[in-house]
Order: C-alpha cells, then structure tokens, then sequence
C-alpha cells in the first residue's frame, strides 16, 4: 500500500485526452451530428408559478417543417401518491415533472412544451404558436417568503403538522447534549448567515444527439456526469428499457455536479421517436441559467459555546437551503460536513429542506457543505477573536483525529485534518507582512467522499499494448490517473496505455462521476483488473517454461523466475506473452466490477489574504493558499488542478455571484456579463500545499480530492475582509455594492 | 430569402460558403465548414470558446457575421498545430496540465497565440489581463497563465539562440 518510490504515481504525465484537447479535436456534446438530423427547442413558462389548465399544440403541429411536439402527457408520469421512486438521490416524481412540467409551472424557465422541427429557426417560431393557458399564482422564491404564514404553496399535498408547507424535510445530525454543553460553556457566539443561490457554471451548456430507430433502439450522445444515469432515466421517463437505449458519453465541458440530473434527454428521445428523424438539441446559456443548477440559496444560524481555554463544548446549526421547485436541497451536506472537523461533545446540527419558485437545484461541488462551513467557520474566526487566540490554535485544539465520533456517524480513522492545520500554521504564507487594508483569514472544510458501483476492463492488445475502459466520464483528469496507476502496476511505459470511457453498452455500470468518487472507485476496480491480468500472464510464463505460476512473479512489464532456483529463463515480455496469447489459451484481459468501500472523507485547511479598495468597495484576493490532505497524489498537477479551481468558484461564490430576480420573480441576471463568474484578472496564483495521509482502505491510498477545495473558501475569504476592515459581512456574496453601503454606513449614522 | 456566398480564407485554406445573413461566423465554423474546436458558451461574447483572429486581431467568433468573413483571414484552434506538430503553446499547456475539461482550451490558445503575437514578453498581469475575456471554471486559471508565460520565455529563448 502507499508505495512511495512509484514510477508513474505521482508524475505529471500528460493526459491521455490531452492532445484532442488542445487541438480542438475533442467532440463535446455538441459537436456531432448525424445525417437527417433535425433540432428541438422547449417551451419555458414565462411564469414563476402557475397552473396550466391547458396546451394547444395545433397551429404548432401545423407549421411547415415541424416534425414533433411533446408535452407532458408524452412523459412516463410518476405519481405523486405512489411514493418515491429513488435513481440515486434523485427521486423521479420529481425529475418527470421536473423536465417537464406537468399541473403546474413552478419557475420561469420551467418546460412546459418541445418541439422538432428542420431548422432550430422553425422550432423557435413553433414554440411561439404554442397556447399556454395559465392561471398565474402567487410566487415564493426567498427562504423567508416560503416560510412566513400565508406563504404561496408549491405542493399542496405536502403538510407539516396538518397545515400545507413547504419545509419538505427536516433532518438532523446530533451527539451528546447541547443543552448540558452551552451550560457548561463560558463562552458562547451566535450569528446568523445568508447565501444566494449560485450556479455550477459550466461552460458546456447541456446538449445531445439523440438517434431512436424504428424498432425502438436508441442511441444517445450527451455530456453528462453518468452515461448510465442518462441511460436509467430517460428509460424511465420514455418507456424505452435500458437494453435498447445506448448512452454515449462524449467529453464534458465541465459539470461540478450539476450534470448529475438529465433536462434534455427524455425529451430530445420522445421527440426523436415522434419523428423518426435524430433530434439535437442544445440549451442557450440563457437556459442554462434559467433552468438549470443552480445551488441553494440558505439562510444559517450558528451557536458555538466554549471554555476560556478555547475547548469548544457545545455546538448547534440550523441550515435551511432553498430547493427550489422540486423537493432534494443539500442539507445533508450541510448538516453532515459543517461541524466534522472539530472533536466537540454536544452537537446539534439540523438542515431544512424547502421549496421556492426557483429552479431545481443541482449538486454543485461538495453539495451544502460550504454554505454550512462558511457560518461556521466565520463563528469559530469570531470565537478565536474573542479568545485572542490564534485560529489555527483554536482549530488545532479542537481538531478532530482518528477515534473521534463525528456528529454524522463515523467514527474517524486516520485522518490528516490536524497535519493540514499544520501545514497552514508553518506554510511562509501565513506569516508574511500584510499591508494597508489588507487582512487574512483561514478557514478549514469537510467532504465525506464517496465509493459506490464501478466497473473496468482492462485488455492487452495482440501487440502488447494495454487498453482500460471504465464507466466514468472524465472531468478532471481522471484518465491521467487511471492510465498512471495501471502503467505502474504492470510495470509498463505510460505511453503504452490507453484509457478510455466506455458507453453503457460497452462497459458494465459505473455511477456518476461525482462526490469525489471516480478515481477511488476506478483505481479500485482497475487495480484489481489488472491483478487479474498479472495472474494470467504469469500463468503463461509458467506454461511456457513449464515451470509452476507461483515460481513466476510479474517485473518491470516482463514475467520472470521469482528465483534462480525457479530456473534460468529469459524474461517473457508483456509482448511477447501477447504474441503467443492464442495459442496459449487465448486473448488476455479481465474485467471487474464492484460496489467499492472505503472511502473517506477528506480536510482542507486554507489561507487567503485580500484588499480592499474601500473607495469602489472592491475586495481582490491577493494571496491564496489551499492546504488538503488528499490521501495519494496520482497525478499531482490534476489534483492541485481540483484545489485551485475549486478555490476560484468559492471566491467567486464569496465576492461576486448570485442569482439576482426582478419583479416579476424572474432571474435578472442569465449570462456571463452579469452573473459574473472570476475571470483571471481577478485571481492570484493560487498555492497549494499537498498533504498525503493514505487512505488505508484504498490500494493506492486514494482519497477524494475534488469537492473539499470550495468548502472553506467564502469563509476564508469572509474572514480575511473581517481582519483588514474590522468588520464582518454575515451575508454573501461581498460584493462591491454590498461593501460600499456597509463600509459607508457607521458615516450616515454619524451624519445623523 | 436566397443566402449568401462567402469567399474566405480558413487555417490558410481558401474556402466558400453559403450563409443566412443572420449566422455567426461561429455557425459557419461549426456547421457548414466542421470546424467545431471553437465552442459556443454563451453566444455573447462573454467566455472566449469561440475566440479566432481574423487578418491577425482577436474576436469573439460569435460576435462576427458570417459574411464579414468575405475577404478576409481567418484563424482557429484548427490551425494551430503544423503537419501534426504542435505550437508550442500547445505543448505547454499538455505539460503544465493547465486544462481539465478541455470547453476552454481552444479558445484560450488561440487568445494566448494573439497575445504573444503582439507581447512576446508579457508579465503576469499583462497575461491576466489579455485572458479576462476567456472564462475558465476548472482551473482557476493558475496553471493557464503559467503556461503561457513559459512558453512565451522558451519562444523567446529559441529566437535568441537563432540569432547568428
């Protein structure tokens, strides 16, 4: 396990993808086309809630060059009396209506219609003949007006205590006593938390290619997060079973979770075979933030009790985060995650589940996590002042270790949250001087991570060469690592292997690609593959020199005697093995598949200083350092490549973006101009500091990398601006409206 | 309404289309011409995927008519590498693994390629600033624009010792 003088682990070996990349060669998905393929558009409700008493499709239908329309009575209807239906955490009541709208629209850019037609021209002007007849209702998109009394319902159905609500769920994580903690406390802080809603942010608009033949076959080119996803639940959405419908998944233009759910893809299928002709569809960015991602908007308090030597005793979190439409906001993630780094007694952390007129939130990196880090990591900032101690000492202090119970369940193995602390504290960064205005905050994070079903193959070509396929679209780099690992456990140049991702016909299932789970659950399946291959050739060498397989061990890409006692033989190279494979018994390869255990969750600690210029009210991130612990560096440059992008979306979450509606309930704000996303004038290099505690339940030590690194950036960044101004922001983003008023209020008070 | 016939210059390539007055130059790469290396994000000029040059200058492919392209040069992602060689900003960008999903990249070369066409020495914010126009969401842009600077000091260094 955790053998450090590796060949290949650990190299910056440039990624098999990586030509087609940079050569604009790579086919994303939508980049393909097919011969007679026409172009569907969707209907969205202009509305943020309404009843739709009903749809005229005719003057559409009539339309030269329009070849299909569906509404949802061609949707496979999941009723709601039934009870769930669970693909994953995604529960298909939910997903039908959600791809489609069924009694009601429940946010502006809700589908309510789609249409095919020969040009995208004609399917747009057949939307537009489309009659909607809608009876507008009353709409509710901020937490506080879906709460308050009277609040507009979005599911009738749905009580708390006999009265409708839409607090759809409420769960909690809990340890100890808090109400024995905070007595034994001597001191205690409590604040409130605001966040908005921010999306993904994914350059790649969602798209696809999809292709249904006459006896009902389908083919289905998309970017997703799971090929087998899109597979399972346009099969449940259309009818088609999952034999006849062949996923392809091409390369992905990012995701961050939220390409973990399907918009398209049932209705590009039903339109498809409604008109017999391959539709394309392709959503405008427009509708990409209108209808889909993004994540919660929430509303946190947070009370945390200490002694005056700073042991923390008690700790409470209560987490409510937008849903939008349909039932399924991140609470366990906040709930889960926010309070996993410390070793307190008494812990009450609860999370509220409710629904707005807003679009169906989607995972977006290390789901709820940050937003339930950011209050408490700014209270613990507050707690570490109060305390004049130092904030790494506070966290040190409180660490949690291996043996420690956290509030979730686990109890914690290994683990390398203090030697990230650590890192922090001894890293220059945190030591050099600071000048005017400027200030630095730290702050840590919790990711569980995640194992689940993952399958490979891996196949020696006739010329000696390897070949792997697993299940899971790469998003990171993920075939970098895979292709390192299996080069260095057969013993082979990296250039020899060749990895690819398989479609859902090709490879056995492989959940999504996410919650930092691809390479330790593939590395896992592939390792074991390729053991597998081991065995077979040593077998061959022993045949050949007629000698038993135990005496054979595997070396350097060759089969040799493991001892001279074993006999004097040549080495058999893998191509030479390969050669004589058929008459040897045959082609050899192996294939795995497992519902892989053993992952676990990882800690990040960051530093981040920031300027401000308090004339325009703009915060600049001027020095950034990411500390993790992330088990094994496969690759290094695709790991530090997770940190530093995952710190450039929580600075962006901190400072700049949110959802921003009008009047009407409608988002103001759906582009890049003003939904404004970091771009690289905004940044500084951001330094990572990379902490390798292996993970012992992983072959390579593997732990997930990807999710951790925004989970304690907005308050990293919260804590920094507090330490330059000697104020503290309790609502995101920072932004420089938001600051100018804030920076310019303690003067009109005085002025009064 | 008839459309119209465009005479241009692709890669190097002389090449005809045929267009509607209202398609983008990015509609014209991607569909009629297949080059499909530019990347529509957004259609507004605001990410950079479909960032060419055109007789040199940097635009956004999706801010240009396709018929504006009548007589002129156009360059993209297609044109980079030469005979199967890669540009050295290529190469860099391998090296440095400064991509991960890849939707950014073509753009953000051929933005980098302008910029050391003009700036064969660029400092960091020179290079910070030249990208703003190019969104990545993956990388948080740090090894992009080591990347670049590297590859403008080794292009630098190549020139140098060409020198007699």
């Amino acid at each position: 396990m955790n053998v450090v003088d590796n060949k290949w682990i650990g190299q910056r070996t440039i990624r098999p993808d990586g030509v087609d990349k940079v050569t604009g060669r790579a086919a994303f998905a939508a980049d393909t086309t097919m011969p007679g393929m026409i172009w569907g558009k969707v209907l969205r409700s202009p509305h943020p809630h309404a009843r739709i008493r009903s749809i005229n499709t005719a003057k559409a239908e009539a339309l030269p060059g329009v070849k299909a329309v569906v509404t949802s009575r061609d949707v496979v209807d999941f009723t709601i009396e039934k009870g769930a239906v669970m693909l994953g955490i995604q529960d298909m009541r939910w997903m039908c209506r959600n791809v489609m709208a069924r009694d009601k629209a429940l946010f502006p850019g809700h589908p309510v219609a789609a249409v095919a037609a020969t040009t995208e021209a004609i399917a747009a002007e057949a939307c537009r003949l489309i009659e909607v007849d809608y009876e507008v209702l009353p709409w509710a998109i901020e937490i506080d007006d879906a709460l308050k009394d009277g609040a507009p319902i979005l599911h009738e159905w749905h009580k708390v205590d006999g009265k409708p609500s839409n607090i759809m769920a409420r769960i909690e994580s809990k340890k100890g006593d808090i109400a024995q903690g905070f007595k034994d406390a001597e001191i205690v802080i409590e604040r409130s938390f605001t966040t908005r809603p921010v999306h993904q942010g994914y350059i790649e608009p969602h798209a696809c290619l999809i292709s249904v033949a006459a006896d009902g076959k389908t083919t289905i080119w998309s970017s997703s997060q799971g090929q087998f996803m899109v597979r399972a639940m346009t099969s449940m959405l259309t009818g088609i079973p999952q034999s006849d419908i062949r996923a392809i998944p091409a390369e992905i233009g990012g995701g961050f979770g939220g390409k973990t759910i399907v918009y398209l893809e049932p209705l590009a299928t039903l339109l498809a075979r409604k008109s017999g002709r391959p539709v394309k569809m392709v959503m405008t960015r427009e509708e990409v933030m209108r209808a889909t991602g993004p994540t919660s908007g929430s509303k946190s308090t947070v009370r945390i009790g200490a002694k005056k030597d700073g042991t923390i005793v008690a700790a409470h979190g209560a987490f409510y985060l937008q849903a939008g439409a349909f039932p399924g906001s991140p609470i366990r993630g906040a709930v889960g995650c926010s309070f996993a780094p410390y070793d307190i007694p008494h812990v009450l952390s609860e999370g509220f589940d409710v629904c707005c007129n807003r679009s169906k939130v989607a995972a977006y990196r290390a789901p709820g996590a940050p937003i339930g880090a950011y209050a408490v990591e700014c209270v613990l900032d507050e707690l570490a002042e109060r305390l004049k101690m130092d904030p790494l000492e506070l966290r040190l202090k409180n660490a949690a270790r291996q043996g420690t119970k956290a509030a979730h369940g686990p109890v914690f193995p290994r683990i390398g949250y203090i030697e990230t602390l650590e890192v922090a504290k001894n890293h220059p960064h945190y030591s050099a001087p600071l000048g005017k205005l400027q200030g630095r905050g730290v702050a840590s994070g919790f990711w569980f991570n995640a194992g689940g079903e993952s399958s490979a193959q891996v196949n020696i070509t006739e010329d000696g060469n390897v070949v792997v396929t697993t299940g899971h679209p790469d998003i990171g780099g993920s075939r970098a690592g895979i292709a390192n690992i299996c080069a260095e456990l057969l013993g082979i140049d990296y250039n020899r292997v060749s990895v690819i991702i398989g479609d859902t016909q090709t490879v056995g299932f492989s959940n999504l690609t996410g919650g930092s789970r691809v390479l330790f659950a593939s590395s896992m399946v592939v390792t074991q593959a390729a053991d597998k291959v081991i065995a077979t050739l040593r077998e061959r060498a022993a045949k050949v020199w007629e000698i038993d397989p135990e005496a054979v061990k595997w070396e350097n890409g060759a089969a040799h005697p493991v001892s001279p006692n074993a006999g004097e033989f040549k080495p058999l190279t893998l191509a030479d093995l390969a050669e004589k494979a058929p008459s040897q018994g045959g082609p050899i390869g192996a294939s795995v598949q497992l519902n892989t255990q053993g992952a676990e969750g990882g800690f990040g600690t960051h530093i981040c200083d920031v300027e401000v210029d308090v004339e325009l009210g703009i915060v600049r991130v001027i020095r950034y350092t990411a500390v993790q612990d992330v088990g094994r560096a496969v690759h290094p440059s695709y790991v530090e490549g997770q940190l530093q992008g995952g710190v450039a979306q929580g600075i962006g979450w901190a400072l700049n973006e949110e959802y921003i509606y009008n009047k009407d309930g409608k988002v103001d704000n759906p582009g890049f101009l003003d939904y404004r996303m970091p771009v690289c004038s905004d940044l500084p290099m951001i330094d990572c500091a990379l902490v390798e505690v292996p993970n012992p339940k992983h072959p390579q030590g593997v732990k997930g990398v990807g999710e951790v690194p925004l989970v304690p950036v907005m308050a990293a960044v919260a804590n920094a601006v507090h330490n330059a101004l000697g104020h503290r922001f309790y609502s995101l983003p920072m932004s420089p409206p938001k600051v100018s008023a804030e920076l310019d209020a303690p003067v009109q008070q005085a002025a009064e | 309404m008839a459309k119209l016939h465009v005479s241009t210059i692709v890669n190097g390539e002389p090449m005809e289309f045929l267009c509607e007055p209202y398609e983008t130059m990015l509609d014209a790469l991607r569909g009629q011409l297949g080059l499909t290396g530019s990347k529509e994000g957004c259609s507004s000029g605001d990410c950079g995927a479909c960032s060419i040059t055109v007789d040199g200058r940097l635009v956004c492919s999706c801010l240009m008519l396709a018929v504006e392209a009548e007589g002129h040069e156009i360059r993209t992602i297609e044109g980079m590498a030469k005979g199967g060689r890669l540009h050295p900003l290529q190469q860099k960008f391998l090296e440095h693994a400064a991509l991960q999903c890849g939707i950014c990249t073509s753009g953000m070369l051929v933005a980098s390629e302008a910029l050391l066409a003009r700036n064969s020495n660029p400092t960091e914010e020179e290079v910070r600033f030249w990208l703003a126009g190019n969104l990545c969401r993956c990388t948080g842009y740090d090894k992009i624009v080591r990347a670049v600077m590297e590859t403008a000091a080794e292009m630098r260094q190549v020139i140098l010792e060409a020198r007699p």
